[in-house]
């Protein structure tokens, strides 16, 4: 149905149904004889009534108004948009995986307790690391993770002044957010023009109050930043610990690990890297890795392993920050990214590595001509250009973006990082075939003539998409954020 | 080849033609020597899909599943029935594999359902206005204290020791990271303390923080201990709920609460072993621009369409960076899609009939199972579907000679409450049968 647009609530009529649950079987007491009235509510539920048939239509036609991976090339940047192993989402349906009570008792929990064994193993290899949690939920959780791992350093040491962590102004927006968020002060500093830290202001930056840094290498304009040695011996040197957004390590494996260039603190994006489903913004994962003098501050529990070969929950830790979330992490999503590394093996990550990265840069040669490329080297697994090689041009990076739906593709990227003019920031991954990422490249030098012949064709767009450039600023000013009927 | 990368070597050689390298490892020469590894990882080498199904399936089948077994465990997280029809809908790839909604124009179908979520658990609340969902109920109690305090600038937040131990763990995590205070409250007889709150309650109180039904499954009085809470200057009194409960309890929304929280667990999204689940948070129009997460909007496209958007984005992180008061940049997309279909699927009767079923086998198995007086009632007081009771043995040994019988006993209260020893939370959901719960009752009876 190509012009669906009703609300579920918009298909109520009284006495539809789209449950069946069984008769109930004890003896039928009136429910205020067991629970006070006064704790009782006599209002209505304000919930639709529905048959099953609507669910499934409803849901359906919404589901054909999203575009995802599976329907084509998503080079969103900074969001590692490959392809969803259908295998992950088979595993995790196992009766024995997805039917398991978090309170059962160790020996009814071997399995699971198995797979996170494996996949922090797993994941400390490739970052380099010792240990990692598996606790935090997504990106952003881990970087608070990580960050309270670094505070709770300091803090055993006495070291109470430490009340800085210094950011690069390339860095993901969430890490000045984590940084506050953990009661940190925030000292960004500058990049150099190539989009590196900048050495001189970093040395310049750091002192007796400096608690760490965070950054990500390659960098959030897909550089690799040869200067990460220096840039941990600075740190090191004034004290303070590295964090590394793992955001990028889709770039890497195989070839260089966090730990090796002196970071002491990692987190992981398992959504990113490690295939899992993006699911429209969620659930992701954000396990988070650390060196040995970090290890006894991780949250519980941990995942020890006895003599006797079985697994156990590991509460022993003394000087843990505590728990970052409830449970033991999103294991859904664990299974997911283990299912992954079990799949691919050391060869196949470092295979997929090598392709994301090639996939990059031949789309930075093909369109450079075109779009502004402010830095030209080679690049890791993303590539960030400033808009329209013809500056002047009236035609903004917004403008390609709607643009490009026109033409059947999820845009990359727009407007991050914040240090780039116009930043359209492209991450195609190892997913993408030669034929997939030609035909994105004929179309964004389509977009580019067009933008010279016609910009109000460009401008105007998106054209043949189901609605075009919603109102924000209306739906800021005067929210509407439920149904009213 | 791999079957998730479909370049050839043919392919290779002509992109890197186009590069003007050589080779591929030429894409790592900005790599410096001293890092570059050398060696493979120390990862088992690529398998067949065969061969890693037929692995994870061998360690699947190493866990007892509440299929296999007869489940009375909550304590957080409950074994709810759980309609075909969600499965259905949240396999749709064109759900699963997108992200973030940042084009609105095409993720109408994100956004919608999202809005849909939003309005059913405003609803379900009472409340004015929900965010589109946290990561668990845990960290929405920690969001929840954390918005309180930006609300009242205040710093102090009393939580109840009725609140779930593992939330009150992580509160204190984040709150020691702020310096904020964290006072616990006791409760009495199985509820909070409402005496002790009072003597606690001041102008420093940011939040007063509850559980309803409470970890011992025992109903609080929300009203009573709103208007307690309410005596602190520009106080929030906090409730995590069980969303199921709502659709027979008074809801908070009626009782003055003022800001909303809970697990959406039970709202059709599996166990498997803790998570992912699904934080809800709903609260007063007042707290709207602090509200963390994203929220979705309605409003018009250029053709004057009705359609959706992410709005009220200047809360978020991305714009206010280092005056942030969560870093929370996502929500749990396709859970809230799971949650969304089984409320609409449950509907205005089902819910009510799921929670009354619920409530009605609880107190059956309550009554037979203190029946011969082997098993007492660790406190008397009202419940929905979960209750505490004490026997003269250890929960370890009852629960393995549950175990035995392939059943779940409940949980171990003692772990978290020194006091209650041998005491066990048993949970009863509308899957168990009266022949399931009279054979939990056996089995107890015979224990030695």
């Amino acid at each position: 149905m190509k012009n669906y647009d009703k609300l579920i609530f918009e298909l109520s009529k009284p006495g539809r149904k789209a449950y069946n649950l069984p008769a109930l079987d004890v003896e039928d007491k009136a429910l205020e004889s067991l629970i006070p009235a006064e704790y009782l509510t006599d209002k209505e539920l304000n919930f639709p009534e529905v048959s099953e048939v609507d669910v499934i239509r409803h849901y359906t036609n919404l589901s054909d108004k999203n575009y995802g991976l599976d329907t084509g090339f998503y080079p969103l940047g900074s969001c590692t948009m490959k392809y969803n192993p259908k295998i992950n989402e088979d595993v995790v349906k196992y009766d024995g995986f997805a039917n398991v009570h978090p309170y059962q008792s160790e020996c009814c929990v071997q399995g699971s307790l198995e797979v996170m064994y494996g996949l922090e193993k797993s994941l400390a290899e490739i970052g380099g690391m010792d240990r990692v949690t598996l606790q935090p939920a997504a990106g952003a959780h881990g970087e608070i993770t990580g960050i309270m791992l670094i505070k709770a350093y300091h803090e055993k040491n006495g070291d109470f002044k430490r009340n800085k962590i210094i950011v690069p102004d390339s860095a993901h927006g969430t890490n000045p957010a984590t940084a506050t968020m953990a009661g940190y002060e925030i000292i960004e500093i500058k990049s150099t023009e190539n989009g590196l830290v900048d050495l001189e202001a970093l040395k310049a930056a750091v002192g007796e109050d400096t608690a760490g840094l965070m950054l990500t290498n390659p960098n959030t304009v897909g550089i690799y930043d040869r200067g990460v040695k220096e840039i941990s011996r600075i740190v090191h040197e004034a004290g303070g610990l590295l964090y590394y957004d793992g955001a990028n390590t889709n770039a890497i494996m195989g070839h260089a690990r966090p730990g090796d260039m002196g970071f002491d603190v990692v987190h992981f994006n398992l959504h990113k890297t490690f295939s899992t489903p993006h699911g429209g913004g969620g659930p992701g994962s954000g396990p988070v890795g650390c060196k040995d003098f970090l290890v006894e501050f991780l949250p519980v529990p941990m995942v020890g392993k006895k003599e006797d070969n079985t697994f156990f929950l590991d509460y022993n830790f003394p000087n843990s920050i505590g728990k970052v979330k409830d449970f033991y992490g999103h294991f859904g999503i664990l299974l997911r990214a283990y299912t992954y590394i079990l799949t691919m093996g050391s060869d196949g990550l470092k295979k997929a590595t090598e392709m994301a990265v090639l996939n990059a840069n031949y789309i930075k040669e093909k369109l450079k001509d075109y779009y502004y490329l402010p830095i030209d080297n080679i690049v890791k697994h993303e590539v960030v250009f400033g808009g329209l090689k013809d500056t002047l041009s009236e035609v903004t990076t917004l403008d390609i973006a709607k643009r490009l739906l026109d033409k059947g593709y999820h845009p990359p990227t727009i407007y991050f990082p914040l240090i780039i003019h116009e930043a359209l920031m492209i991450e195609p991954t190892e997913s993408e075939s030669k034929e997939t990422i030609d035909a994105f490249i004929d179309a964004m030098i389509e977009i580019a003539k067009e933008a010279k012949e016609n910009p109000e064709l460009v401008k105007s767009a998106p054209n043949n998409t189901l609605v075009r450039r919603p109102d924000e600023t209306k739906a800021a000013k005067n929210p509407i954020l439920k149904y009213e009927g | 080849m791999y079957p998730y990368i479909p370049n050839t070597p043919q392919d290779e050689k002509e992109m890197l033609q186009a590069i003007g390298l050589d080779s591929v490892d030429q894409l790592f020469d900005d790599i410096p020597k001293d890092v570059h590894l050398t060696k493979p990882l120390n990862i088992p080498e690529s398998k067949s899909e065969l061969e890693v199904t037929n692995y994870l399936s061998s360690l699947a089948n190493k866990n007892c599943s509440v299929s296999e077994m007869t489940n009375f465990l909550g304590a957080g997280a409950y074994d709810h029935y759980i309609p075909s029809v969600i499965n259905a809908i949240t396999s749709r790839s064109e759900f699963y594999t997108s992200y973030t909604p940042y084009q609105p124009e095409i993720s109408q179908g994100t956004l919608q359902y999202i809005f849909e979520y939003q309005t059913l658990i405003a609803n379900l609340t009472g409340m004015d206005l929900a965010n589109a969902s946290l990561y668990d109920g845990g960290t929405a109690i920690t969001e929840a204290a954390l918005m309180a305090c930006a609300h009242s600038k205040k710093d102090e937040i009393i939580v109840s020791t009725g609140v779930k131990p593992e939330a009150r763990q992580i509160l204190k995590t984040y709150a020691h990271q702020q310096h904020l205070k964290v006072v616990e409250v006791e409760t009495k007889d199985g509820v909070t303390d409402a005496q002790a709150l009072e003597a606690l309650v001041s102008d420093n109180t940011a939040a007063v923080i509850v559980q309803n039904p409470n970890f011992f499954g025992v109903l609080e009085d929300l009203k009573g201990l709103g208007e307690i809470a309410h005596k602190g200057k520009k106080t929030s009194f906090v409730a995590s709920v069980n969303p199921i409960s709502l659709a027979i309890l008074k809801k908070p929304g009626e009782l003055d609460v003022d800001i909303v929280v809970g697990d959406g667990q039970p709202l059709g999204i599996p166990l498997q072993f803790g998570g992912p689940y699904l934080g809800f948070m709903a609260t007063k129009k007042d707290y709207m621009r602090k509200l963390p997460g994203r929220i979705i909007g309605e409003t018009t496209d250029l053709d004057g369409k009705r359609s959706f958007v992410l709005t009220l984005a200047a809360r978020e992180q991305h714009i206010r960076r280092e005056k942030a008061t969560s870093n929370i940049c996502s929500n749990q997309g396709l859970n809230a899609l799971a949650a969304t279909v089984y409320m609409v699927t449950m509907g205005k009767e089902g819910l009510k009939e799921v929670a009354t079923q619920c409530a009605k086998k609880a107190h059956y198995a309550f009554n037979e199972l203190t029946k011969s007086g082997k098993y007492k009632p660790l406190f008397d007081k009202p419940f929905f579907m979960e209750f505490a009771l004490t026997s003269e043995t250890s929960v370890e040994k009852v629960n393995n000679a549950l175990l035995d019988a392939k059943i779940i006993g409940g949980y171990d209260l003692g772990k978290d409450y020194p006091q209650y020893k041998n005491a066990s939370l048993y949970a009863i959901t509308e899957k168990r049968t009266k022949e399931e719960i009279d054979k939990l009752c056996e089995v107890l009876e015979g224990v030695k």
